[in-house]
């Protein structure tokens, strides 16, 4: 790959790609269990992501202040873990819930309005503008620059993109292990394939839809704090504008599968970046602006050509 | 020697929403008995076994297990008190293992799960060999056994069942009524809706005959094989 | 007297935007309670509707492409056609999408027709907008307007000035509120009448039972697309109205979807979906509210201010504005649960095409 592409490649496209991969696989395996198990599009996932980011870095300017050091980004997600899954049940309990029983769109409605409530609730709380995450600019990690320029190439990248890449990886083996090795994780499965049998098999599915925003909760928050650990900053859209590609990650993916979600985030985050390359000569395949619409491209073509995603999800 | 019915239904009405199905439904099931409902299509036969588990409206009638009134009892709660149900449809969970389906079945149980798989592999010996196997890939007389292992987790205190033969092919039929049996004289009373109405009976204690939602005719499963009226509507056409 | 004129002004600004909503929530109803469309993508259309209008109506500039100088009534009509078009070609691929499925597409087409907006900055200037955008009744005052016909047949340039300047500066708010309102009319006087025309009543058939529709014999799909369509186009209708009404219109801000998408569902479902006339009532009501708390709260804020002298206003006037979106977002969440069939619900018994999905927990 490096003869072929190089450095300009996989340092600036291919990396970024994976990333931003990771980022939307996480997000993704959210809206994929929502999905399954509670059967609508929850469209208010950007906004808990995006809140989870901002109580995160609240953690860390709190610390800051008390202890005179700042937390590292990952520390400081978990009691924004603990605060963004309590929003999502509390969410649910007054306002999904009482939609459980009636048609789709009430309940997709009623997410759409949470989406408005709590991107209002941290513009009027932190403020509408951008908020410094970590400040300066990343350095490219010293041991794998020096360790490939020794194998005749050169690879840069900056530590937050391996906490971003292994945190996935160790989220991702974590769920593994719920979701096979666990009783609460197989009713999950269970539920996922049929609620109603679920529910003449004795499975309390109360419990399984805590158990759904929990996890749920932690991606979202995972990916939230992830991002902001890319980008640096933080501001009140960058949920909303994660919520398009995460939804085509995990329709790509197959609803109900969290592992094609984790697939389908990967993909997309590498075709977005990918699509910019200056492929042949000069030009990219679409102009910057509209790297956001690969995405949704690519969801549209899975909707109308195989709604069940590459993985064989549910469909409904 | 008690008189406490396993199951016992006394002038049951019920249905969808306001849209009353069943009439006036009476019926039994002693502690050793296997009992049959065959009827039309249309006639209310699941419908019986919904209003047992609580899955629609009762609109009056009584509805004992041993003795006490279940009417009402959210699904869940009716399995915890000893309702093992085998749906028509859906009855398995496709995506999870065979042993997973049967964990799943256990959900209510607090102990003993293993040593249930153990008797289940033992009743099924097909679905030992391929325990590790994803249900939604077994044949369809596989799956009604998964499923009707998967009902067996609980401690049953009767077994409803669903028209467990439609559609499979005549060997997996025989081997279904067959199991049913075994299942009975190990000391489940079991409650069969069946459209199979000729072989339901040879199995059968007793059946009851259903035509739009109300009691039509009783009897030991024998009569009703030998019951001229019975032969006319629903013996001819196995 | 002044302040009579104040709140009467004020009272014909919440009818005029309440209009345009009313506008909008009617068709919505076309797609959603005639055919059972979850189109979650209505800014999506406005913004088309907006930026016909407005690219056609604009004097020339070097900023985006205009300068066309056709009449307005034209520039209207072509805002809906053009709608209308881009809403065939969804309707084509993602018709056939359940409802979840067709949300996030008409979402995503929305996104994408922003995306266009933002960067074909030749055409459209970009993120910056478009400016000075010509208003019914009020463009007669503009130069350009009056200087040519129809105008000029009745007097010249010096006449309209003298005449324009003698008028109160508010003089056309009444007219432009008016001429809203007539066509709120008139789209419902159509809605009604087509609701039972032939066509009306296979859609309510179709609406009903899909199933029997479809083995009747009837196109279902092109049925669901005739809908989408026409709704589409009262929605560019709608948005070319609001350019008009702000004057100034850019991707973003204007079209924000969590405010007006949003909106305008809850206006429907709030009114009483299905439900022509519980869409113009939901679209005043919760206009009034939206805009009214905010009068309340900058008053209020007023107060505050003037009590405790030492406090920023303008920093908490812009952070209760974010709050008082919260608050409305609650109590709208709140009228989606207390009122499932709308506070004017449907006076035939109609299933609004709501399917409850099999398989619900």
């Amino acid at each position: 790959m490096w003869e072929t592409f190089g450095f300009e490649f996989v340092n600036f496209y291919l990396i970024p790609g994976l990333v931003l991969g990771c980022i939307y696989a996480l997000g993704a395996i959210g809206i994929t269990l929502t999905f399954s198990i509670l059967r609508f599009a929850n469209f208010a996932h950007g906004e808990v992501m995006m809140i989870g980011a901002y109580l995160t870095w609240t953690a860390m300017i709190l610390s800051d202040s008390l202890f005179g050091s700042s937390l590292h980004p990952l520390l400081a997600a978990i009691p924004a873990v603990v605060i963004a899954i309590a929003l999502f049940i509390l969410v649910d309990r007054y306002f999904y819930k009482p939609f459980r029983a009636a048609s789709t769109i009430r309940v997709v409605m009623a997410s759409f309005g949470m989406m408005l409530v709590i991107r209002s609730f941290v513009q009027a709380v932190w403020g509408p503008n951008q908020l410094t995450f970590v400040p300066g600019i990343a350095k490219p990690n010293e041991l794998v620059k020096n360790l490939t320029l020794s194998m005749d190439m050169m690879i840069l990248v900056p530590n937050k993109h391996f906490w971003i890449i292994a945190g996935t990886l160790i989220i991702m083996l974590a769920l593994s292990w719920l979701l096979t090795k666990t009783k609460i994780g197989k009713g999950m499965r269970a539920v996922s394939d049929s609620p109603e049998l679920a529910k003449v098999s004795g499975i309390d599915v109360e419990v399984i839809v805590k158990a759904t925003w929990c996890v749920g909760g932690f991606c979202a928050v995972a990916a939230g704090v992830f991002l902001a650990m890319d980008l640096q900053m933080l501001e009140t859209t960058m949920g909303f504008r994660m919520l398009l590609p995460m939804f085509a990650a995990a329709i790509l993916g197959g609803i109900g599968r969290p592992f094609g979600a984790v697939v389908g985030g990967l993909v997309i985050g590498l075709a977005e970046e990918l699509s910019v390359y200056p492929w042949f000569g000069n030009g990219s395949l679409i102009s910057p602006g509209y790297k956001t619409g690969v995405a949704f491209t690519i969801m549209v073509i899975m909707l109308v050509v195989r709604p069940s995603g590459l993985f064989k999800g549910r469909l409904f | 020697m008690s008189d406490l019915k396993a199951l016992e239904i006394k002038d049951l009405h019920a249905g969808y929403g306001e849209t009353e199905i069943l009439k006036g439904i009476n019926l039994s099931v002693k502690p050793a008995e296997t009992v049959a409902i065959i009827g039309p299509n249309g006639a209310g036969k699941s419908t019986v076994v919904k209003s047992i588990l609580g899955l629609l409206n009762v609109i009056s009638g009584d509805i004992l297990l041993n003795g006490k009134d279940i009417v009402g009892v959210a699904p869940d709660k009716a399995i915890k008190q000893g309702i093992s149900y085998v749906p028509q449809t859906h009855n398995i969970f496709p995506n999870l293992t065979i042993i997973e389906n049967l964990e799943m079945g256990a959900w209510t149980r607090s102990s003993g799960i293993s040593e249930r798989i153990d008797e289940m592999f033992q009743l099924f010996p097909d679905l030992k060999i391929k325990r590790n196997k994803v249900a939604g890939s077994l044949s369809g007389g596989q799956r009604q056994m998964v499923a009707m292992a998967k009902a067996l987790m609980v401690d049953a205190k009767i077994m409803l069942l669903d028209e467990p033969t439609a559609g499979l092919s005549p060997k997996f039929q025989a081997q279904i009524f067959h199991t049913i049996k075994r299942i009975n004289k190990n000391g489940v009373p079991i409650l069969l809706v069946e459209q199979n109405a000729k072989q339901a009976l040879e199995i059968a204690d007793k059946g009851y005959v259903l035509v739009d939602g109300a009691n039509k005719v009783e009897g030991s499963g024998q009569d009703l094989i030998n019951d001229r009226n019975v032969a006319r509507m629903f013996l001819g056409s196995k | 007297m002044d302040m009579l004129i104040g709140y009467s002004l004020y009272g014909i600004s919440l009818l005029t935007v309440g209009g345009i909503y009313a506008i909008l929530a009617l068709g919505l109803n076309i797609q959603w309670g005639y055919a059972g469309l979850f189109n979650v993508g209505i800014a999506g259309f406005a913004a088309i509707g907006a930026y016909t209008f407005a690219l056609m109506t604009t004097a020339p500039s070097s900023y985006h492409y205009g300068g066309l100088d056709l009449p307005l009534p034209l520039a209207i009509v072509c805002a809906m056609l053009l709608s209308g078009l881009i809403a065939f070609i969804i309707g084509l691929i993602c018709i056939r999408l359940r409802s979840d499925y067709l949300a996030i597409s008409t979402i995503g087409i929305a996104e994408i027709i922003k995306l266009f907006l933002k960067n074909e900055t030749e055409l459209t200037n970009g993120p910056r907008g478009i400016n000075k955008i010509p208003r019914v009744w009020e463009h007669l005052t503009e130069e350009r307007f009056y200087t040519k016909a129809p105008m000029s047949w009745f007097s010249d340039a010096e006449g309209w000035e003298k005449f324009f300047d003698a008028l109160p500066i508010w003089w056309w708010q009444p007219f432009f509120c008016i001429t809203i309102l007539l066509i709120v009319f008139i789209i419902y006087h159509l809605l009604e009448k087509a609701q039972k025309s032939p066509w009306g009543r296979m859609m309510t058939a179709i609406r009903e039972n899909e199933n029997a529709a479809h083995a009747a014999g009837k196109d279902v799909t092109r049925r669901r697309i005739e809908a989408f369509v026409i709704g589409a186009m009262v929605m560019g209708l709608a948005g070319a109205i609001l350019s008009q009404h702000l004057r100034l219109i850019d991707p973003t801000n204007t079209f924000d979807p969590s405010k007006m998408t949003f909106l305008v569902w809850v206006m429907l479902i709030a009114g009483g979906s299905g439900n022509n006339r519980g869409a113009i009532f939901g679209a005043f009501l919760v206009w009034v509210i939206w805009s009214a708390s905010e009068i309340f709260i900058n008053s209020g804020l007023h107060i505050f201010g003037e009590m405790i002298s030492d406090v920023d206003i303008s920093l908490l006037k812009t952070r209760a504005g974010y709050l008082r979106m919260v608050v409305i977002g609650l109590l709208l969440q709140y009228i989606l649960q207390k009122y499932p069939d709308g506070i004017m619900p449907e006076s035939r018994p109609v299933q609004t095409g709501e399917k409850f999905k099999k398989g619900r927990i």
